[in-house]
């Protein structure tokens, strides 16, 4: 591994500017190094953080990626990580010109790793040096501790997705509470706790807005709270304190790790606080990747916009746009079978701005229903770029596609669904057009959209840990069940108990029942039980 | 204690880079597996699991093997109908794009040669690119099965052929050589000077200091060439490939044949030829794995001439001389020979000069098929050198790998 060449650099450097000229926003330094494929195989286990702790989950995991290098040697383009500086990863063979390319493309992801929301809590931080301090810490407590350690990570690990992601992005933001009072007030004392009809809840709105502009926004919302609890409801501000107080109970108690940390009885002992560190170092490393995860296609679209964008105008390169049309059409061509994240994702950030420079995503041309008219709507906003960079900031993959798959992008890449059905006859997969509807598309998308299931966790009882799955039309994958629970046992130091939901043996595939289970572990053996 | 593996300077430097080596604290698969292994003393189950990868090329199919391991997780799972026979992917959905109306059929692989992922050991497609490939990782596979399961060793019966020669320091040359040989060197020197009269025999005094010692008295020993010699294996791999072995059928047979011939590969460290039989009503020998495992047919089934023909083979080329031999046979146990009128004295033929004949049998019927009603008696008498095993489902790799441990353990001698 070295840095990049000073020729390189230079080239990188005015990439940076005609990117910022375009409107990326990322920090000023950067490091590019030049690696091999080989480096870049080590890398792959570690999540591409050079310095991310040791564990031989790991080095099995290097050692099937070196098998399967023999079978498909393949030269990675490029890999970027969020760090500061952010530092991005090169084959040193490259042309200029891919170079060129290659660099655009991190560079996109650079912003956006940088102006996305969902990253706000990696901003304040170098990760590759907590990682750092975390490896240094683990290699330590492995050779005071032992084996042990390792079991410790594994466990943790098996668990590190029933995070509480979304509560600690809420507490990287500005606010500190759970919801405003204008927010609880509106949103769920009126509408959940009063149950007031539209009309009623219509005239607090009208009322609230009129102290609004009696008394100014700040000074209106307090006056306006304040005659509401003294004239309406008195028990306005007991129940937002004690929502306040349940909100922040429930975030603990569905972020697994963190509650393990804060009540194992196991890893109270003093013993045991050296494992509380591993939970710790797990739970935050698993934190960071969390943005990454939820990000895939919206990420690797954007970076593909871009490069494409900026190559296209950029002087330097000039004859080379053939080379460049081929490269890039690999990368961002939508294959026959399968899903290219690269490029449903382009596709989407280049028809999310279409709508917006048309004036399509607005409630106006919603209302347009002669087809004709919305066909040739066309408004000329010239707000799309501006669009864009303000989606790029708020939406995630399952927002974005929330938001943008519709029928008309659908159609417009006749993309479809497909099917793959065995033939025992002729002994081959045979693939079928399942569906053209945006919405069999959707869901087929949203399917493999990482999704954790959410848990409720309890001691009530006899001191065992209880989880509860909340039940999502969805059944948790069999076999991994008695492992996480085991690991858990080990955690908590009594029996751990787990209910979830099968399907019933009695579904047919128009009819699914569904079957409530109980999974017990003592001693790590399971016991199923269907209640 | 705390043996620092990184070094200060580059931590300082901050230089993250020179600081990964993940390079310098790779483990060997060998270690690895011995600490996998150890997790069963601690209580827990193992992790790694034996992964094969391939690709289709011209030549036939490359495959590595590599180890795999599942991270355990609660994760959602897909909506499954517990009475569909879900035991293939069929009904998968994905992305797609291009044209085509709802409902048309927009292409076709062969399901036995899994996709560019390669990471689909499921299917029976494992073949052969060149010879030497499938040798190497076969090898690599059979090592990791002896480390994994500890089959049992398969036993030798001694007959031995030459395998390789060494070279060893056990003959013996005057004047020159690589090392002294004291003790002849010694009685030479004293044979020379009782020649000389330095020595007189009656007395056998004499001061050692005035001896002489020429040349060729000096006795080294040498390198010289030595034949050794290592039992050496032969195994007929004999497949039913008649209409009704379709699918998973053929899938266990094939599956469980590849582990059996990397494990034997192992055993024997290269020293395993491999004979490949296919038969239908009719039987016939095939050149290699690739082959053997590929060929369809479809007509009816006759177990008999299999077996006569493994017979005649072994005793035309007069193979039981200097072989180990095994017969590992996979079928549905249909036969048109439905009391095993012929089929019963090939096999007892066969029996003979094996040391062991594995039957592996496959299907998920729940009658006895003709070859186990007519075989059951066999079965329990050469115990020894029979065996029979049923797999019924779509196998694991554990089970498949119980089924050769079945097939080739020694016989327990059980006091009762």
């Amino acid at each position: 591994m070295q840095l990049l060449d000073q020729r390189s650099k230079k080239i990188m450097e005015g990439c940076k500017d005609r990117a910022r000229e375009a409107g990326l926003n990322f920090s000023r330094e950067t490091l590019e190094y030049i690696i091999s494929n080989q480096d870049l195989l080590e890398l792959t286990p570690k999540n591409m953080i050079p310095t991310l702790y040791d564990f031989w989950f790991h080095d099995v995991e290097l050692h099937k990626q070196k098998g399967k290098y023999k079978l498909y040697p393949s030269n990675p383009y490029e890999t970027v990580i969020n760090t500061r500086p952010p530092i991005s990863f090169y084959n040193d063979n490259n042309p200029d010109w891919l170079n060129v390319m290659i660099f655009y493309h991190v560079l996109g992801h650079i912003d956006f790793f940088q102006n996305n929301t969902y990253f706000q809590r990696t901003w304040n931080e170098d990760f590759k040096e907590q990682a750092l301090a975390d490896k240094r810490r683990i290699a330590q407590l492995r050779s005071d501790q032992g084996r042990w350690v390792d079991y410790v990570i594994e466990f943790a690990r098996q668990i590190d997705n029933i995070n509480s992601y979304y509560q600690e992005l809420c507490r990287a933001g500005a606010e500190n509470k759970v919801l405003t009072k204008m927010d609880y007030f509106f949103d769920i004392f009126l509408q959940q706790e009063k149950e007031l009809t539209e009309i009623e809840y219509l005239k607090e709105v009208e009322k609230f807005n009129s102290y609004i502009q009696k008394y100014g926004e700040n000074e209106g919302e307090r006056i306006f709270f304040r005659d509401t609890s003294k004239q309406r409801y008195p028990e306005l501000e007991e129940r937002y304190k004690r929502y306040c107080q349940k909100e922040k109970k429930s975030d603990q108690n569905r972020d697994l790790l963190k509650f393990l940390i804060d009540h194992s009885p196991k890893l109270q002992k003093s013993e045991n606080q050296w494992m509380k560190e591993i939970l710790e170092i797990i739970r935050e490393t698993a934190l960071f990747f969390e943005a990454q995860i939820r990000t895939k296609i919206i990420n690797e679209g954007w970076a593909s916009y871009w490069h494409e964008k900026l190559f296209l105008r950029d002087e330097r390169i000039k004859t080379h746009e053939t080379d460049f049309s081929i490269t890039n059409a690999k990368v961002t061509s939508m294959p026959k079978v399968g899903i290219n994240p690269y490029a449903l994702g382009k596709n989407l950030w280049e028809y999310a701005e279409k709508l917006a420079e048309t004036g399509k995503d607005t409630w106006i041309f919603q209302q347009v229903l002669n087809l004709d008219q919305r066909k040739n709507y066309d408004q000329q906003t010239g707000q799309g770029r501006e669009r864009i960079f303000e989606l790029r900031k708020n939406l995630s993959d399952f927002s974005f596609l929330w938001y943008y798959l519709d029928q008309d992008f659908v159609d417009a890449h006749r993309l479809f669904v497909s099917e793959k059905k065995f033939n025992p006859v002729r002994q081959t997969w045979e693939y079928f057009v399942k569906s053209r509807n945006v919405e069999d598309y959707w869901n087929m998308i949203k399917d493999q959209m990482y999704h954790p299931p959410s848990l409720k966790i309890t001691t009530k009882g006899n001191g065992r840990l209880k989880l509860y799955h909340e039940f999502e039309g969805k059944p948790l994958v069999q076999e991994y069940i008695q492992d996480v629970l085991r690991g858990l046992e080990f955690l908590w130091g009594e029996p751990v108990e787990l209910t979830s939901h099968i399907v019933s043996p009695k579904s047919t595939p128009e009819d699914i029942q569904w079957t409530k289970v109980r999974y017990t572990v003592k001693n790590g053996e399971l016991n199923v039980k269907m209640t | 204690m705390n043996s620092r593996k990184w070094n200060d300077i580059s931590i300082f430097h901050e230089d993250p880079i020179s600081l990964s080596s993940p390079i310098t604290l790779l483990k060997s698969l060998d270690d690895l597996l011995k600490k996998d292994q150890a997790r069963e003393q601690d209580g827990f189950p193992r992790k790694i699991q034996i992964g094969r990868m391939l690709k289709p090329t011209k030549g036939g199919n490359k495959i590595v093997v590599v180890p795999t391991l599942e991270e355990s997780k609660l994760l959602h799972d897909q909506v499954r109908i517990p009475q569909q026979n879900q035991s293939d992917d069929s009904g998968e959905e994905g992305g797609g794009s291009g044209e085509g109306e709802e409902g048309e059929k927009i292409g076709e692989a062969p399901a036995h040669e899994p996709g560019q992922s390669g990471d689909n050991a499921g299917e029976g497609g494992e073949g052969e690119g060149t010879q030497h490939e499938i040798e190497a990782s076969a090898y690599e596979l059979g090592k990791m099965l002896t480390e994994k399961f500890e089959l049992p060793n398969i036993t030798t019966k001694g007959k031995k052929v030459l395998s390789h020669y060494a070279f060893e320091l056990t003959d013996k040359n005057a004047g020159t050589g690589q090392l002294l040989d004291k003790k002849d060197t010694l009685k030479r020197v004293i044979e020379t000077n009782l020649n000389l009269g330095r020595i007189d025999p009656l007395t056998a005094k004499f001061d050692p200091s005035q001896l002489l010692v020429a040349p060729r008295d000096k006795v080294f020993r040498i390198l010289s060439r030595e034949k050794e010699y290592e039992s050496q294996a032969l195994v007929f791999f004999v497949r039913d490939y008649s209409g009704s072995m379709w699918g998973l059928n053929t899938e266990i047979v094939v599956q469980t044949h590849i582990l059996l011939y990397s494990w034997l590969t192992y055993q024997y460290r290269n020293r395993v030829e491999t004979r490949f039989i296919l038969h239908d009503t009719e039987a016939k020998e095939v050149s290699d794995f690739h082959e053997y495992h590929r060929s369809r047919a479809a007509g009816g089934t006759k177990i008999a001439p299999a077996w006569e023909l493994i017979d005649e083979i072994v005793r035309k080329e007069g193979l039981a001389r200097d072989y180990n031999i095994y017969i590992f046979y996979g079928t549905d146990g249909d036969d048109s020979d439905k009391e095993g009128k012929s089929t019963l004295p090939a096999i007892r033929k066969c029996l003979n000069f094996t040391n062991r004949a594995g039957i592996t049998l496959a299907g998920s019927r729940n009658r006895m098929s003709p070859l186990e009603n007519y075989l059951e008696e066999l079965i329990r008498t050469r115990k020894k050198y029979l065996r029979l095993d049923r797999i019924s489902e779509k196998p694991d790799e554990n089970r498949l790998v119980e089924g050769i441990k079945y097939l080739t353990e020694e016989e327990q001698h059980a006091t009762a």
